[in-house]
């Protein structure tokens, strides 16, 4: 019994990788006031970016590198249509989504020829798990020894990335100038722009750093979860983490925990896999895989109160003439 | 001695218009100095220029005799130049400090900056006596405190020239006096203050000097000393006008309309409205007053049907209106009851339609604009254009956007809508607010002909000089409820401040003992 809760608790660290990284991602953008809807796209664009550098390059850091590049630079289309052009933020989000989707698979066609896919990566060309010192020897050991080495051991170093960004987060939100003219300029833009701050050099800057983390998820997904890259690889998770974002009001902590419920639910979809109850009968895995976003919709409809979210969010930021 | 700040020739153009021409002031240090002028005389323009929000067309800015180049709000703030804008500049759910420091946090991490921030707040705070709680956080603060935050900013960063755009607007007449009290500490620390606004009893109570806009140009200086209300209202509009209204004694008649115990709860299920109670009788002017956001808004909206009550009653027409029994905004209309919106921008005009188009706004269904199938422009026009011609709205273009016209002209399209279809009562809202002198006086006056044609109004506004020159009989609003009721020849704005502020029977108590 303990040994499978380590068990679904080592996927639900995997799975919820990409969620923290993307709603973290999130967490910037719409603090600044910036929706981001096209959270999926970056992480698809960046998975595809990064698993082509890989095999062209058979490093997974290159790969990793160009992730981030591509998702950068999808962040920065979004700033230049929301922030430099006022333009509305769902659209641009959606319109990213979608162009990523088609030319993902359009350009690994003609890369690659391999049916949308990328060549499967191997070696250096992926990141590869980190085993702890002594971890085999812990093993051994009850409880603590299995924790160590099958829980907290064994993951490659994205995952750990992952867990140490929430509180870098935390501390840049709540305790750097950055953090607190992000924070103000989701609020309320006009009070940043009479303190004599630009409005949009900030917005851009949080947007570069939702660019970084969506980059940090996709290459997550096609180098290290997996082994290359498949077409709508990244199948939801960008809106997944913008649910977990809304649960988790905003805030870091919950936003983590939010992202470990989701990635828990989804561990425990995999293991229900042909499990028949008895009673009921086979479980169909959709039953389960709904179940984050079945959570979302009730819990906010009314267990954990109003999700208030930033007050100046979408809405473009126009100096006015008084 | 130089002067604090000094403008030369400054222009600015929008396009077609020319917001500022020519403008030259001299501000010597350490007096309160007040610009007045009519809404669109350009003086938010004007300091929107000194805060580096604008940069002017021509001409250029002198502080302390030293030409400086303002071209952002932080060559502004540089400069020395702090500005209380008229909507505070706040983010409402940080705390006092954070929103001091903003801008200003003193290093990348936060820790440092705001232990100093902390302490030089207290020495502000204990200097100008602008007592306050550092961590308070802003939006659970009354907005006489909320406007003390931002002079507390400006302050912080070392402000010697302290600009206040309509600081007055949002505030009592009490917690107004304590601005200037505040203004005047100020000045005795050598600060220099600009206080825009354009009510002239705050002029004439608290400034050293003052200069008159119009038009965008600056049309005089005084010594405030040496010069009278009337003096400055005639330099505002260029002609003389009365500051009050022409009426004769109400002949109230029978009650036209009449509500009791109306309650309303928001969506939070706080009680906005609090068993309000009124009769509005044929032949009189009932004014509402309070501070704005102390159920008047609610109080139109249920009265003209856009939002139902909770509980209560309303009788009119010889219909009852109940929560179980509502009746909606066109359904009150048909009964002939008329709704000025308090905000013509959101409720009472679609800003992109042509003025014939907003002007049947409301009664569009009419028989009299609607053929068989398709709506009776050549009607519509005309009819535009007579009303345009007798209300005096300019440009008299039926085919100018509602947007284009000036605040005045746009709220005679919305008044003459509503007025020229005859109604038994007319509820209004904030009639004359962003409307200059010459419209208020006409606007004033076609209210007073309505009610001596027999008609019921019932005016809301936050103007106690409007609510006083035009009611007959006054309510005044307390947080959703009626606090007190007096005849108008018994008002004073004394007495209805304090009721505003609900301290009247404090102090008459606090008399008797």
């Amino acid at each position: 019994m303990f040994e499978t809760l380590i068990l679904m608790l080592d996927a639900t660290m995997r799975v919820s990788t990409p969620l923290i990284f993307a709603a973290l991602a999130g967490l910037y953008s719409e603090r600044a006031g910036i929706v981001d809807i096209g959270l999926e796209g970056k992480i698809l664009g960046s998975a595809f970016a990064a698993a082509a550098a890989a095999a062209v390059f058979g490093s997974a850091w290159i790969g990793l590198c160009f992730g981030i590049l591509a998702s950068v630079g999808l962040a920065m289309i979004h700033g230049f249509a929301c922030i430099t052009h006022r333009g509305d933020h769902i659209v641009s989000g959606v319109a990213i989504n979608t162009i990523v989707a088609g030319l993902t698979v359009t350009l690994s066609m003609h890369w690659f020829g391999m049916g949308g896919q990328t060549p499967a990566l191997v070696g250096d060309a992926r990141f590869l798990d980190i085993t702890f010192p002594f971890a085999d020897a812990m093993e051994s050991v009850p409880i603590i020894g299995q924790i160590y080495s099958n829980l907290l051991s064994g993951h490659n170093i994205l995952v750990y990335l992952a867990f140490i960004m929430v509180p870098v987060t935390y501390w840049v939100i709540y305790k750097t100038r950055f953090g607190l003219r992000l924070r103000a300029v989701g609020e309320n833009p006009h009070a940043v722009d009479t303190a004599g701050i630009s409005v949009s050099f900030i917005r851009y800057r949080a947007l570069i750093i939702c660019g970084i983390l969506c980059g940090l998820a996709g290459a997550y997904l096609s180098t290290a979860h997996n082994a290359g890259f498949l077409k709508d690889m990244s199948a939801g998770k960008g809106y997944m983490a913008l649910a977990a974002l809304i649960f988790g009001k905003w805030r870091p902590v919950p936003v983590l925990l939010a992202c470990l419920l989701f990635g828990f639910l989804d561990a425990v979809a995999v293991r229900m896999q042909g499990v028949v109850i008895p009673g009921i009968g086979e479980v169909p895995v959709q039953a389960i895989e709904v179940l984050p976003y079945v959570l979302t919709v009730l819990l906010l409809a009314g267990f954990i109160g109003k999700a208030i979210g930033p007050k100046a969010i979408g809405r473009p930021y126009v100096k006015e003439r008084a | 001695m130089p002067y604090a700040i000094e403008l030369r020739d400054i222009s600015k153009r929008f396009g077609a218009v020319q917001a500022n021409k020519d403008i030259c002031l001299q501000v010597p240090a350490g007096t309160i100095h007040g610009i007045i002028g009519e809404n669109g005389a350009g003086k938010s323009t004007l300091m929107s220029i000194i805060y580096g929000f604008y940069e002017a067309d021509t001409g250029h800015i002198e502080v302390d005799g030293k030409r400086v180049d303002i071209r952002s709000s932080q060559d502004a703030i540089n400069a020395g130049i702090g500005m209380v804008h008229q909507h505070f500049m706040l983010v409402e759910n940080f705390s006092v400090l954070e929103n001091v420091i903003l801008g200003a946090e003193g290093g990348a991490v936060l820790k440092n900056g705001i232990g100093a921030a902390r302490i030089e707040l207290q020495r502000l705070a204990h200097e100008y006596s602008l007592d306050i709680d550092v961590d308070a956080i802003v939006e659970e603060l009354p907005v006489g405190l909320q406007q003390r935050v931002e002079i507390l900013k400006a302050l912080y960063r070392g402000a010697r020239i302290l600009i206040l755009d309509e600081p007055t607007g949002v505030l009592t007449p009490q917690e107004a006096d304590h601005l200037f009290r505040i203004l005047k500490a100020l000045k005795d620390q050598g600060v220099t203050v600009l206080l825009i606004t354009h009510k002239l009893r705050e002029i004439m109570a608290s400034t050293d000097n003052v200069s008159v806009m119009r038009q965008g140009e600056m049309v005089a200086h005084r010594e405030t000393a040496h010069t009278s209300k009337e003096d400055l209202a005639e330099l505002m509009v260029g002609k003389k006008v009365r500051l009050t209204v022409d009426k004769d004694e109400a002949q109230p008649s029978e009650v036209l309309l009449s509500a009791q115990n109306l309650s309303q709860f928001d969506s939070q299920g706080v009680k906005r409205l609090k068993n309000v109670s009124l009769e509005l009788r044929a032949g009189e002017i009932l004014g509402i007053a309070g501070v704005s956001g102390n159920g008047q808004s609610e109080l139109l909206n249920v009265l003209s049907g856009i939002t139902s009550m909770d509980e209560g009653e309303i009788h009119f027409a010889g219909q009852v209106i109940t929560a179980k029994a509502p009746k909606d905004a066109a359904q009150m209309r048909d009964l002939k009851m008329a709704h000025v919106p308090e905000d013509r921008h959101k409720m009472g005009l679609v800003t992109g339609f042509e003025a014939y188009e907003a002007a049947v706004l409301g009664y569009h269904n009419s028989p009299v604009y609607n053929g068989k199938i398709l709506m009776n422009r050549k009607v519509m026009l005309d009819e535009c254009n007579e009303r345009m011609a007798a209300w005096d709205v300019r440009p008299p273009n039926p085919h100018l956007k509602t947007a284009n016209f000036s605040g005045g002209n746009q709220q005679k399209i919305v008044i003459a809508r509503e007025v020229e279809q005859n109604p038994e009562v007319l509820l209004i809202g904030q009639p004359t607010r962003g409307v200059d002198i010459g419209a208020i006086e006409n606007i004033h006056e076609q209210i007073v002909k309505l009610r001596d044609s027999g008609k019921a109004i019932l005016l809301v506004s936050v103007e106690l000089d409007e609510i006083m020159a035009l009611s007959d009989r006054i309510i005044v609003m307390f947080d959703g409820a009626v606090v007190g009721e007096l005849d108008a020849k018994d008002a004073d704005e004394r007495t209805l401040g304090l009721m505003m502020a609900n301290a009247y029977n404090e102090e008459q108590e606090g008399v008797s003992a």
